[in-house]
């Protein structure tokens, strides 16, 4: 309980409230501005966050992940593109009931849904991270291991994409967190003679690439594409008869979407997917799905913005991502000299509780943005592309030399620009890159020294239950999506 | 007729060597396998200071199973053939070439010169014509920018013929 009061630190500090205020505004407009988003968004803001405390820089982060992801929303109801990729399901039936000239509906409930999945989310947040950090303390090198790899082979079911392809994505990610000196033995590898990289390959240099950079290129190629945004007058609050419809439907998203957000890696996208189809399943009138149903965009709204707390979770209480922003969050904290993970929950609780609040009152403050200035942030969708992205080039130019002022950064950047374009031409997404590049060091430090605790013989993983069970819960993991194609088929 | 068959019948004119799913799948193994040559030339750490396994181990059986899922994935192709890919524009091309040329520039003549011309390069081949915005974009903004990152963040860009003036080197 005393640690509850802590939750309302933020809303006693002017500081604090001021850079929830500005991360709620930053991060809806992200949403809206499809290609760009809160991992995107996020790893260009890291450089600022260095000018601030611990507690504002990740509170401003948090802010931009929960507006972010909401933002999408606004763009997929009006230009039927979704601002993030977590809003790919809104577009099913917010875009065909704005075209019904139920714009406001659409926005209404989509707003309603989101606010309520997200607030949600925060409270299972605030009661499940302390117990899996409590559970974590149990945890020595060989758990933390196969937890790395249970999270690692989640990225196979990401999104609607290829299982395997997610697998050479993640495993390229780890790759690439093996590049430098081993930090056991302090060997070069992957160097090439060159002493920059000696140091390493940076999280943000990576990031920046195959998000900005990636989706810069991505644009040149579609300079023909014209978004016909449809108009509005407000965003209306939903009918009676609406809440009717969908309270069911919003709290079971807000379930799906808590729960999916928990899982490590998995976040917004798929819990969308799931939360609309799931909607779909069990409403009493399936057919108006892909027509206009608000049921729909409630079940989809509603999953992706409670992934936002759920994903938070692992994040916070065992250090692994639990999705692509939390990844960049992580960094975040690493930055700034926080150590996520049980001792965080023993030794910082006012940090920790000063995060669920500050998420809590950014989805409140999203809410109250979104409800009167729908209309003003879908304005920015009219900013063109020619103007938007060498604007956007500068600032991730700029954003990725500042952290360790070195223009090596620049060029990391560039070429995992052209890397990323090419990647998600092709069919492989580039989220799992950055989820391996996290839990490279961990999977590798975690392996090595398991293998000096067991001197050597590997079977003696397989004599501790928490390690079988993450593993058979990965073997699950790597079988469940392959079972899933071939159901498709 | 169904996608798959319809890139299955797309795609029988075309020799393998062509097809995405080989070139693709051919890159990734061919550049895995010069990573894994290079993994040999790592240094061998003696048994006492050796901590599991060796520092070359994980990043050779990373690099495996790179190997292993992408032949999996070449192997699928056959069955599934990818969708054939439009070609790409030439607003892409000038992109890219853009990012060659702003790391010569930034390396030669002045990073922020670099990143100016780079906006200015972009947002003509991207069709913007008006000469204010193409001013915005290519000057006003980066200077915002620059002064943003210098007084705010205390960042010290690397010197150049432009950065130097401003320094008063």
């Amino acid at each position: 309980m005393e640690n509850l009061s802590l939750m309302f630190a933020p809303l006693m500090s002017s500081k604090l409230m001021i850079v929830l205020v500005f991360g709620t505004l930053f991060g809806l407009i992200l949403g809206v501005l499809p290609g760009l988003g809160p991992t995107t968004g996020g790893a260009l803001i890291l450089p600022f966050t260095m000018t601030l405390d611990p507690l504002s820089a990740i509170v401003l982060l948090t802010a931009i992940y929960c507006a972010g992801t909401y933002g999408g929303a606004i763009t997929a109801v009006l230009i039927n593109t979704p601002g993030t990729p977590a809003a790919a399901a809104t577009c099913l039936d917010g875009y065909p009931l704005a075209q019904k000239g139920e714009a406001g509906r659409a926005l209404g409930m989509a707003t309603v849904s989101s606010a309520i999945g997200g607030i949600f989310s925060v409270v299972v947040l605030v009661f499940f991270a302390p117990l899996l950090a409590q559970l974590a303390y149990e945890f020595g090198q060989p758990e933390y291991f196969a937890l790395a790899i249970f999270g690692l082979t989640m990225l196979a079911s990401i999104g609607e994409g290829s299982p395997i392809k997610n697998l050479i994505a993640g495993a390229f990610g780890i790759l690439i967190s093996t590049v430098g000196k081993d930090f056991m033995t302090s060997i070069d590898r992957f160097t090439f003679g060159m002493n920059e990289l000696s140091v390493g390959i940076g999280f943000i240099p990576v990031v920046v690439g195959l998000f900005a950079i990636s989706e810069m290129l991505t644009q040149s190629t579609l300079l023909d594409q014209i978004f016909k945004r449809v108009a509005f007058k407000a965003v209306k609050l939903p009918s009676i008869s609406d809440y009717k419809k969908t309270w069911i439907t919003i709290l079971r998203s807000s379930g799906i979407g808590s729960f999916i957000g928990v899982l490590p890696a998995e976040g917004g996208t798929v819990a969308s997917l799931i939360g609309y189809s799931e909607a779909k399943r069990w409403s009493k009138n399936p057919e108006k799905f892909g027509k206009g149903s608000v049921e729909g965009i409630a079940g989809a709204e509603a999953a992706n913005n409670a992934a936002t707390g759920g994903a938070m979770v692992p994040t916070l209480a065992l250090g692994i991502p639990g999705s692509a922003t939390t990844a960049v969050i992580l960094t975040g904290l690493i930055i700034h000299g926080v150590r996520p993970g049980p001792d965080l929950f023993r030794e910082q609780p006012d940090f920790l509780y000063g995060i669920f609040g500050s998420m809590l009152i950014a989805n409140i403050l999203f809410f109250i943005f979104g409800f009167f200035g729908a209309k003003i942030f879908a304005r920015i969708t009219l900013v063109p592309n020619k103007l938007l992205w060498p604007m956007i080039f500068a600032v991730s130019v700029c954003g990725t030399y500042s952290l360790s002022q070195s223009i090596l950064d620049v060029w990391i950047m560039l070429f995992f620009g052209v890397i990323g374009f090419f990647m998600r031409r092709y069919g492989f997404s580039v989220v799992p890159v950055i989820i391996g590049l996290i839990l490279g060091e961990l999977v590798e430090g975690t392996l090595r020294q398991s293998l000096v605790i067991f001197e050597g013989n590997w079977l003696l993983f397989f004599t501790r239950p928490i390690v079988v069970t993450f593993f058979v819960l990965s073997f699950i993991a790597l079988i469940f999506p392959l079972i899933r194609e071939k159901k498709s088929k | 007729m169904n996608n798959v068959q319809k890139q299955k019948r797309a795609n029988k004119g075309l020799p393998f060597f062509l097809k995405d799913e080989f070139k693709v799948s051919f890159i990734i193994i061919f550049i895995s396998i010069i990573l894994l040559i290079s993994t040999f030339t790592f240094d061998i750490v003696p048994p006492i200071l050796n901590r599991g396994i060796q520092p070359a181990t994980f990043p050779k059986g990373l690099l495996v199973l790179i190997i292993i899922l992408t032949s999996i994935v070449y192997y699928v192709s056959f069955k599934r053939p990818w969708e054939i890919k439009k070609k790409l524009p030439q607003s892409f091309f000038l992109t890219l070439l853009s990012f060659i040329f702003f790391i010569i520039i930034s390396k030669t003549l002045d990073f922020f010169l670099a990143i100016s011309l780079l906006s200015i390069f972009v947002s003509y081949c991207w069709g913007e014509r008006r000469i204010f915005y193409l001013v915005l974009v290519s000057i006003v903004f980066p200077i915002i920018v620059f002064i943003f990152f210098e007084t705010i963040l205390g960042l010290r860009f690397p010197p150049g013929i432009i950065t130097n003036i401003y320094y008063q080197v």
